[in-house]
This record gives structure tokens, sequence and C-alpha cells, in this order.
């Protein structure tokens, strides 16, 4: 009697959360919970200038303050080649700084003391005198001839740029221009954001003297990577390197980076021969760790007259700080940004990309963007709506003209990849369908007769998750696959370690789903682990929504495997051949003989007990999974709004979001993350930014001016599903985590644009606040860039 | 995160308290509520010699309304406390719309109303509802007590005309003359931003005619802003709608707002103006109802 | 802890303490703590309590939330000194020996936490509202929680959590 899959909490089971056991008890294991015999805690001075030479800095008063164990600069760090080190992207970045601050925040010095307070009491004594420099805070200013060169450490870099990057076919893109009976141009600023996971960054760096060995707690999303980049810089072996991520209280990306807090840690432990536990606050997280976004957009889209998008030229700027120490795939400079347009079918483009440095926090690709692809997916569906309006064509009707179709698989995109699968244009029908599309339009005419501005947004997409196969992916040249490892215990109970790690999303429940579903194990009976470098397999991290595309993949590699060993071990114990065995859920029997049969228990018992001759005893196997391709994700979102014209507040009335993410291990884990995931679109569209005045200082270090949405400003959601399988994983399922966060804020955009565009208002940059809104609807015209601050002009 | 070292000390009397101020010659600051202060220590914004925490002087819990109809809000009563009361809500509506919006929900069951007033924030709710209602401190010291009208009590932007050896013991509202009708309007981008612009509005009426008016800002100048020319407008009148507007635009027209990242200062100028119309409007239909 | 010994540190000398005793999850603790202890890094670190978390420094997440006297209060912007003489429940005083409290049950039933980190403080602020108003609204549940951020869950199941303790709490009250 084969086993119901969903009662083993097998795929399609809304398990509950293993994981959730501890969380709900205050018994999770965040590293600032971590507690070490003799630990050590260290604060970080941080330049309070954005852009400045260090004439000196003065630790003595530092020094006499009880309690306090050790003082470090960058000139200590020097002495140890420690004062720079290598980032994700092939540039440099200071550690503590030595010649020169180049951005607000910018880690100075740092103090270790027998306690956090003692530490900042510290910090505060230490006195560095600031020769200050002209401060560039965007591209126009960094590329402006005679602009202060911010990288003059850098051999080899004239000035600040930092690439040029070109993809696509630019002949057959200026072709398509020509012929075009409309272009369409926009024009859009992403703003600055910062994925402010609500668990700032730390690391507890323990190193023992007497084995040599090095471990550190660390919140790190990708523990393995770490592991590498410790032995590169710290030039510590790498089997003597323990990096342990435990419990993370959220990532979305911001925990990926190396950060100097962790290497200043890992210096201190050795010199002290204490633990060292550093723990930043939310204002040392927010003004210099991994930021996402600003980058400038600009674009023109060949139409047709009958509505056939002919081609598309993109131009990006990114602002990356004062150094290019993004994570993403090595051989992108822009990331992923060339995924733009990949669900319509569009036979020609061309992008450009331009990078700058400035005086501001490193980063660019750290948010929950799938590697640029929240800013890709934002300017096409703003430049979809942008087209529609300039063609006089319905938002709706555009898009189903140029989606490709289902027969169109597999499909080149404008850019150069290729996607599998989807339902494109039955998603879009559902949300339409579930919004009340045509009521709308007919009640937004009557209203706008009555003064009142409500407005409809539509925006979709599909997005390239699951980085990557090996021939185009790598980070610092590490390939991008990833692993699992099972071991099957003798009573027919599991462990599972992967290469991932989960920051929320659920692994420890999720993976032994696949497990199950895969083996007839009870999802109970496998316990997960994750994020220990001496005990998990190699692997990449989780970010970019990979986790399910290629961890997962591994998962059910690994779980086949087992799967295939126990056959052999059942035909043994069945005295049959290997040919004469079928397997339903949980089970082997004898084709010809179905009620004789053994459970998957009951060959694992036999692999430690009953071997067939020649068989090596156990139940264990590891895979690394080398995805073939990108999974493909598609998701339609529609949100209606009402702006009131006369503040430019704006709420949401509706948001319906209809994800096809294929196959759904979990879908109630599913619906979590697509609610996250709308809430930050929510909140980049409405109210979240950091920005900075003409002398660099960081507006958005600190949740009074960073501002994320409380339960009382977040609207519900309505979500629906499609599922298309992806043809080549394993399971059929595709990445979701992100899917919301990069296709979202468009929604909201397109709603708001829509509610106003009446007026002649084609494009406010986001965040949409009520003075911006309004000042749009008040003068009819654009509103662009980032807020203003402080100007004191009326 | 981490403040700097402070001596505490925790009377249990309004005299002990007064003493402790005394000994500590300016250097010593009051604890109550906590959720403003606490803030600027950790941020090291304030690093006082001493702290005087008077949660423990139970006599100053309180707030309740006399026979004369005044309401006495005594210094540890609670932004929720008030935000609770039944009695308010009923009798002092400026006061009643405006806590639920005053910082968040947890904030408001330890912060303070006169503590909040005492603060002194160009932002702070309460300040602008003390001066819509006309209201004073009453503040106690070596030499007894003596009342200050809110008016003359915040001198600058987190600054008030306390002395060093006096202790803030109650605010008190006037009773209304007529029937008190009010309310409090604020843009916030979210739940406990500090307000882009904000009005209270208190109008006390008799007859069907504004005898007492009170219009202050919130967030549009270094200190709350008193629209008294707005408020004079509206006394005498039936709140109709040529008196709203002419109040609306004398309200705008005293904000002293700056541009910044919240928006321009003409959009705050215009909020006030809206919200001021809003108010008043909507005063003059639920007194139309009550007629 | 042991009574047997307490090391001395040059920092632990001429450091003005106040002894306070607070009642947290019904047991009686004591320590002596220099005035500028937040009461959150007491709990943390010098009761071993590290359910509640810190996670800004402006007073606005909400992680640090913890009930004192039944009233939920930001943790991270009390001191623990003005503790001394209140009771004080944290995520860890929910459950009993043998049973979760139904808001635990319910945010695992409904999905309503993903990394957990703002999860406890977030229970007591419901658990709050509950005490005081046994069956909320949606809106009554998104308002008082709008002094705890959550990054992950987007606060729909949150709602939804609190929706099915307050239910099965109505039921058991009978």
């Amino acid at each position: 009697m084969s086993l119901d899959e969903i009662k083993i909490g097998g795929m399609g089971a809304s398990r509950r959360r293993v994981e959730d056991n501890r969380f709900i008890r205050g018994r999770g294991n965040y590293v600032d919970d971590v507690v070490l015999p003799g630990m050590l805690h260290m604060e970080i001075l941080r330049s309070p200038v954005a852009h400045a030479r260090i004439r000196s800095i003065d630790v003595s008063k530092a020094w006499e303050i009880p309690g306090v164990r050790l003082v470090l600069t960058g000139d200590m760090m020097a002495t140890r080649n420690l004062a720079w080190m290598p980032t994700l992207s092939y540039d440099t970045q200071a550690v503590l700084a030595t010649d020169k601050v180049r951005f607000q925040g910018q880690e100075v010095a740092a103090v270790i003391a027998d306690d956090p307070y003692i530490a900042k009491d510290a910090c505060e004594a230490i006195v560095v005198d600031y020769e200050t420099l002209p401060v560039i805070v965007n591209p126009d200013q960094a590329k402006a001839s005679g602009a202060p060169l911010i990288r003059d450490d850098k051999e080899n870099q004239p000035d600040n740029k930092v690439f040029d990057w070109e993809v696509g076919d630019r002949p057959a893109t200026e072709k398509a221009f020509e012929e075009a009976d409309v272009v369409s141009e926009i024009e859009l600023h992403y703003p600055r954001s910062h994925p402010s996971p609500l668990e700032p960054c730390g690391s507890i760096a323990d190193f023992d003297r007497s084995t040599g060995k090095l471990t550190v707690y660390m919140t790190t999303q990708a523990p393995h990577i770490i592991r590498a980049a410790v032995a590169l810089v710290a030039e510590l072996p790498e089997h003597m390197i323990r990096i342990i991520s435990p419990d993370l209280g959220g990532g979305f990306g911001n925990k990926v980076p190396v950060y100097p807090g962790y290497v200043i840690s890992i210096l201190a432990s050795i010199l002290t021969e204490r633990p060292v536990k550093w723990i930043e606050d939310k204002t040392g997280n927010l003004i210099s760790t991994g930021f996402g976004r600003d980058v400038y957009l600009k674009g023109q889209m060949a139409v047709r007259k009958d509505g056939k998008i002919l081609g598309v030229r993109m131009h990006t700027i990114s602002d990356h700080g004062a150094f290019f120490a993004d994570a993403q795939p090595s051989k992108f400079k822009i990331g992923l940004m060339h995924s733009a347009f990949a669900c319509y079918d569009i036979p020609a483009a061309h992008l450009t990309a331009e990078g700058y440095y400035t005086n501001k926090a490193p980063g660019g690709v750290a948010y929950r963007c799938s590697f640029r692809v929240t800013e890709a997916m934002f300017f096409q569906e703003r430049m979809i709506q942008a087209a529609a309006d300039d063609l006089g064509m319905d938002q709706a009707e555009f898009r189903k003209v140029n989606l490709v179709r289902d027969d169109d698989f597999p499909h080149r995109t404008p850019f150069g990849f290729l996607t599998d699968s989807g339902q494109y244009g039955k998603c879009l029908d559902v949300a339409l369908e579930a919004i009340g599309y045509e009521q709308f339009l007919k009640d937004q005419e009557e209203a706008r007769k009555n003064g009142r501005y409500i407005g409809i947004g539509i925006s979709t997409m599909t997005e390239p998750l699951g980085a990557g196969n090996s021939r185009e992916y790598d980070i610092l040249g590490i390939k991008m696959f990833d692993s699992a490892e099972l071991r099957v215990h003798m009573t027919g109970k599991a462990i599972l370690r992967t290469g991932a790690k989960t920051q929320g999303q659920g692994h420890e429940t999720t993976w032994a789903q696949i497990v199950a579903h895969e083996l007839g194990i009870p999802a109970d009976d496998v316990v997960v682990e994750e994020g220990d470098t001496d005990t998990a397999p190699f692997g990449m991290g989780t970010y970019a929504s990979r986790s399910t595309p290629v961890a997962g993949a591994a998962v059910a590699m690994v779980s086949r495997k087992i799967r295939a060993k126990s056959r052999k071990i059942a035909a043994h114990l069945l005295e049959v051949s290997e040919e004469d065995i079928e397997w339903e859920l949980g089970r082997f029997y004898v084709r010809s003989s179905p009620d004789r049969g053994v459970t998957i228990q009951e060959c694992a018992m036999a692999a430690y007990s009953n071997m067939p001759d020649g068989m090596e005893p156990g139940l264990e196997n590891t895979a690394y999974y080398d995805p073939p391709n990108l999974t493909w994700p598609f998701a339609a979102y529609v949100t209606t709004v009402e702006v009131d014209p006369e503040t430019g507040v704006w709420d949401v009335l509706r948001m319906v979001a209809v994800d096809d993410c294929g196959v759904r291990i979990n879908p109630m884990i599913v619906e979590g993350q697509i609610m996250g995931g709308l809430t930050e679109a929510y909140a980049m569209a409405s109210m979240q930014f950091i920005t900075f005045d003409a002398e660099g200082n960081c507006v958005g270090s600190n949740y009074m001016d960073y501002l994320l949405p409380t339960a009382w400003e977040t609207p519900g959601f309505e979500l629906h599903e499609v599922v298309t399988p992806c043809p080549h994983h394993p399971i059929g399922a595709k990445g979701i985590g992100e899917c919301a966060t990069v296709g979202g804020p468009a929604a909201f955009v397109n709603a708001v644009m829509n509610a106003v565009g009446h007026l002649g208002v084609r494009n406010i940059d986001m965040p949409l606040l009520p003075d911006r809104v309004h000042a749009a609807i008040a003068t009819r015209s654009d509103i662009s860039g980032a807020p203003p601050v402080r100007t004191d002009a009326p | 995160m981490y403040p700097s070292r402070f001596n505490y000390e925790a009377p249990t009397s309004i005299d002990e308290a007064l003493a402790l101020l005394e000994q500590g010659k300016g250097e010593a600051k009051v604890l109550a509520g906590g959720q403003s202060l606490v803030p600027m220590l950790k941020l090291r914004f304030a690093s006082p010699e001493m702290l005087v925490d008077i949660n423990n002087i139970a006599e100053l819990d309180y707030h309740r309304f006399d026979a004369d109809g005044s309401l006495h809000i005594g210094a540890l009563c609670r932004h929720e406390h008030l935000e609770k009361s039944v009695e308010i809500s009923a009798r002092q509506p400026t006061i009643a719309a405006a806590a639920p919006l005053v910082a968040d929900p947890i904030v408001r069951t330890r912060g303070t109303f006169v503590g909040s007033v005492c603060h002194a924030d160009p932002q702070g709710d309460w300040a602008s509802c003390m001066v819509a209602l006309d209201g004073h401190i009453v503040a106690q010291g070596p030499n007894g007590r003596r009342n200050i009208p809110v008016r003359s009590f915040v001198s600058g932007p987190f600054q008030n005309v306390l002395a060093y050896n006096e202790l803030a013991v109650e605010a008190v509202i006037p009773a209304p003359q007529g029937t008190a009708l009010g309310g409090y309007m604020k843009l916030e981008r979210r739940v406990g931003d500090f307000a882009t612009a904000a009005v209270a509005v208190a109008v006390d009426v008799s007859g069907g005619r504004v005898t007492r008016a009170g219009i202050a800002l919130t967030g549009v100048g270094g200190t709350t802003i008193d629209a008294s020319d707005a408020a004079a407008a509206l006394v005498g009148s039936s709140l109709d709608d040529a008196s709203i507007a002419q109040a609306a635009e004398l309200a705008a027209s005293v904000a002293q707002p700056r541009s910044d990242h919240r928006g321009s200062a003409s959009y705050k100028r215009h909020i006030i103006s809206t919200f001021t119309a809003r108010l008043l409007g909507g005063i003059a239909e639920s007194n139309e109802r009550a007629a | 802890m042991t009574s047997l010994y307490e090391e001395i540190t040059e920092t632990s000398v001429d450091i003005p303490v106040r002894r306070v005793t607070i009642t947290v999850n019904g047991e009686k603790r004591s320590a002596n703590v220099e005035p500028r202890l937040l009461l959150a890094h007491l709990l943390r670190q010098g009761f071993n309590l590290t359910g509640t978390h810190t996670g800004c420094d402006t007073t606005n997440c909400g992680a640090c939330t913890v009930l004192v006297d039944g009233r939920p209060a930001k943790s991270c912007t009390m001191l623990a000194v003005q503790a001394d003489g209140h009771d004080v429940m944290t995520v860890e005083g929910l459950a009993t020996a043998s049973e979760l409290h139904p808001i635990q049950e319910g945010f695992k039933e409904e999905h309503g936490l993903q990394c957990g980190y703002c999860t406890p403080g977030m229970m007591l602020a419901a658990k709050a509202l509950l005490d005081e108003n046994p069956d909320p609204s949606e809106d009554d549940i998104r308002w008082a929680l709008s002094g705890n951020l959550c990054r992950c869950t987007g606060y729909q199941n949150i709602v939804k959590s609190v929706l099915w303790a307050a239910e099965k709490m109505r039921n058991s009250a009978g």
C-alpha cells in the first residue's frame, strides 16, 4: 500500500516548520546568542565624513580605559597585510582605513574590550584628525572632468569609472528602431535601498593557538565562500578554518559580502588569544554594508503600430560606492540586468552599462534582487507601461501581444538567455480576472468624473533564478554548483546536509520534504543541517533564489542515489533480480507479486546488517549539482490604488499576485516568500530609500530615516498560483524567494502613474512619497531622482 | 547602542527628587518614560552625570478632570492612559485624536505626556495640543509651584525654561468655554515616523458660535508654531466655509518649514493648509449634526 | 551561576552598581548592575535569556519587546535599574513546562514567522493585545503590532496567527 505523500510531509504538503519549534520558544541560536568562555567584545569606530585624508589617529586615551584589551588601526592591520582585502568582484576594500576614508561610516579603528559598553567608551576616546576632501555622491559627479579621484590607492585607476559593459546586438537593434512606428523613451532612477534584515551582521572569531584552528561564528549566507575568502586573506590553511553560520535573522543578500568587521575580529582573536565577538549596530549595518540598487536606467522601445515590440535599447549607470564589492557572477559586471524583457518576444535588444565609484558605502547587488534583476524588471515594466501609453494601447493587451507564447519554448531572449517553460498569458489572465480588470477601468472613468484618482498597475516578468551552470557562472572563479549529503541510519531515519544556508526560507522543513518525496521516508524522520563548513558539503550558499533550483536539485539527486542503492538491497532481500523490482513511495516490491515487498526502512537496516555480497555497507551519498540552466518562474502582479490629489498620499486598494514557480515543495512556505517579497516591493515603491546630501552625509542610516512599513501600512495580498514545471529540474521546481521583490515594485508604481497619468505625468521615481506624488500632480510634471536633502530652499 | 556612564537615583517623593536636582547643579536629567531620553543616551547625544528617575513617585501617576472641567495630567501619566480614557474621548477630542498618533503602541505604554512636552521636540505632537488648548505646565521647585503657560515653556528646539532644580509635575488643560471640539491630523509616512507636518485644532463652541480657538502646527518650524491669527479668525464664527478657508490660509502662512527629504517647504505649508481645512470641516460637520 | 566565586577584574572595582530584583517569568532574579545597562542586555547577557533580540538602535523595531507588568515595553529603551521591583515576561515565559501558549501555536500553525528574529517581540505584543481584547479585528491586530517590524513575512500571516490564537483562547475560556 503506497504511502500518502501529503501525510508523510512530502512535496505539496504545507508541512509546518521544524525551525519554528525553537524560534517560538526564543531558543534560536543567532550569532549574538553564542557565548564562548573568555569572550571579548569589539566595537568599530566609523568615519563621520565621506571623503578625507587621515592626518593622524590618536588611540592613547582608548588604551587607558580599564577593560580595554586591544585597539586596532589601519596601520597595525597593514603590518600584517590586512589593511586591505580582496572583494568578491576582484577589487580591493579597506578593512581599516589607512590613507583616506572614502565613505561616511567607513571603518577607521576597532576596540576590543571586556564588554561592548567599555569598547564603545574607548571608541569615543579615539581622536582622528581628518582633512576633508571634495565629495562625490552620484555618477554625474564621478565622471565629471576634474573630479577628485576616489581610488587613488589603486594602480591603473585614472578616474572613478569601475567598468564599461555591453551585451546584445547593436546593429539589429538600430535597424529595429529605424523600422519603428513609435519610439518610447523612459528614464528612471532606482534609489539606493538596503536589505536591512532585522538582525545586523556580526561574528565571533575564535583562534585556538594550541590546535591552529580558527572557528568563526558569522552571519553569512555563504559559509563556504567565507572559508575560501578567509583562507586567502588571512593566509590560514583552509582545513584549519571553520565557519559556522548558525540561525540568521534574515539575510536578503546583506549577509553575503565579506565585511571588515569579520576580518578585524579574526585578527583580534589571533592577537588576544581569546574569542572576539563583533556585533554591529543597526547604524553600522545601514551605513556601511551591502546595499542594493542605486542605478540610473534609461532606455527606448521601438514599437510597430499594431503593438509588436521590435527592439529595446537600455543604458544603465550604476553607483557602486567606494569599493566594487558586489557578490555576483564574475562574468557579468551589471549582474543579470540583461535578463530584462525575457518574457516578451522581442527580436533585438542592446544594453550598455557603466559603473562608477562614489563616496558612499560599497555594494549595489545585495537586496533580494537575483543579481540586479530587480532593476531589470522594474525598467522593463515601466518601459512597457510607457510604450503602451504612447501607443494608445491597453496595458494588458499590449503585454498579451508581446508575451512569449506557451508553444514558443525553448525561447531565446533578446539578450541571449534561454527560457524553457511558462504559461505567461494564463498567469496574466488569472490576475486580470481576479482583480476585475474590465470593471476597474469603468470604475476609474466614473471616479475621475468625481475628482477621485484611482489607478491600476500591471507587472509581468520572468526572471533567471538558480545561478548557475559552470560554463557561465562563477564567483571569484568558484563555480556555482551546490550540494547535498544524505546519510540514512539503520532505523531508516536520516540526516541531510547541504551547501545552502537558510535565513528564514525554511530549508530544515522543505529539504526533508524532497527526501520524503524521493524515498518515502517521512519528513519528520529527516533532520536537516546547514551552515557549518566542517560538516556541510561545499556549496555557494543561499541568495539570488538559487537554493531550490540548485541545492534542492542536489537533494533530489542524492536521494535518488540512495534509492538506487536501496533497490539493489531490496532485490537481495526479496531474492529477485533488480529488473523485477518496482518502486512506490516508501516501498520496493516484486512486479509479478506486488504484495511481496520491503520498505525503505527495511532496506536501511539491511545496509548495516544484511548486505548483498560485495556491496559496501552503509546507506549514504553526496550529490554535487551543476544546474544545466537557470530556472524561469513567471509572475503577474496587479495592484489597484487610490491617490489623494490634495496630499499625494496613496493607498493600496487591492494587490493580486499570480506566481508560477513550477512545482511547489511547500505551498505555505512559497506563499510566505511571496508575501514577504511583495511587502519589500511596497516598501521600495512607497517609502524605503537611502540618500545623501552634498557632503556625503547618509540619510537613511537608522530606522528613523530608513523607513520600513509596519503591519499598519502594509497592504493585504491575494495570492494565486499557476504551475508550469521546470523541464530540467529534477523535481520540476523553479526559484521563488525574490520574485515578488523583483516584479512587485513596478506594479505599485505603474498603478500610481495610471492614477495620475491623465494629468500628463509620465514618471515619478521611487520612493513615491506623498510630497513627490503631490509635486507631480501639482506641477503636472515628472519627478526624477532621489529625494532632496535639506536644501533650505522653499 | 551603549550609553556612557552616569549616576542614578530613584527618589520616591517629589521633595527627594528636587533635592537631587539641586545637588546635580544642572548636570542631572529627569527620567520619566525614557522613550526620548534613553534613545539619546544610547546614541550619546546626551551624557548627563546623573539620572533622576521619577517613576517611583506614585503621586505623579494620574490624570483627572477637576470639578471646574480642567484636565490635569500628572508627570507619570503615560500616552496610552490618555489614549484609552473614555472620558478624554468625550471631553477633550484634540487630546483623544492625537494620542493614537504619538510614536507607536509600545512606546505609548511608557512615554509620558509631560515628559514629551518637556522634551520640546519640534516634532512633538503633545506640545501642539497644549498650545491649541492654551495649556500650562506646573513646575515645582525650591520656592514651591509655578504655572508656566506652554507658549512660554518651550524656548527652542529641545529647550524648555525649567530651572535646573525644577520638576514639571503636571500639565493642565483649562476647562473649555462651551463644548470642546477638536482634532489632530498628522502626515506620517508610517507609524512611528516623525510628522512631515501636523495640525492640532481645538475650538470651544457655545450657541453655535466659536468662543475660543487654538491652532498649533507640528514639524514646520524650530518649535511648535502657534497659529494664533488663524485661530482668532475662527472666534465668533459659526465655522462656516469662509472662516475655515481663511483660518487654513493663515495657518499655512505662519508655518516655517524646511525643505528636506520629507518634502519641500511649500509642500509642508500646503499640508498645513489642507489639514487645517479638513479638521475644521470635520468639526463643523459634527457640530451641525450635534446641533 | 554560583556563589562560590566571582572574578574581580580591573573594571569591576570602583564602578558604582545597583542591586536590582526583577521577577522574570515568575522567578525572582537579582543582579548588581551599572545604571547604564539596558534591560535588554541584562536579560540576554545577565540572565541568559537570549530569546529577546535587539534589531535597531533607535527604538523603532520592537524586536526587544517584553512585557513589564503586563504591558509591552521595548527593553532596549529601558534601563535595567528601572525594572527593579517589577514583573517582566520574556518569550521564554510564554510556554509552561508542558504546553505552548496558544500564541506560539498560532504562529507555527499559520506560518507567522520565517527567520524568527522579530517573533519573540511580536508574540509578546500580541499577548498584550489579546489580554485586553480577546476578539480583535484584523485592523486591531495590525494597529497593536505597528510597533514591531518584520522583514520576512509581510505581516499577513502574523495577523492570521494572532486570529488563530485568539479563537483558541476564546474557545478554551469557555
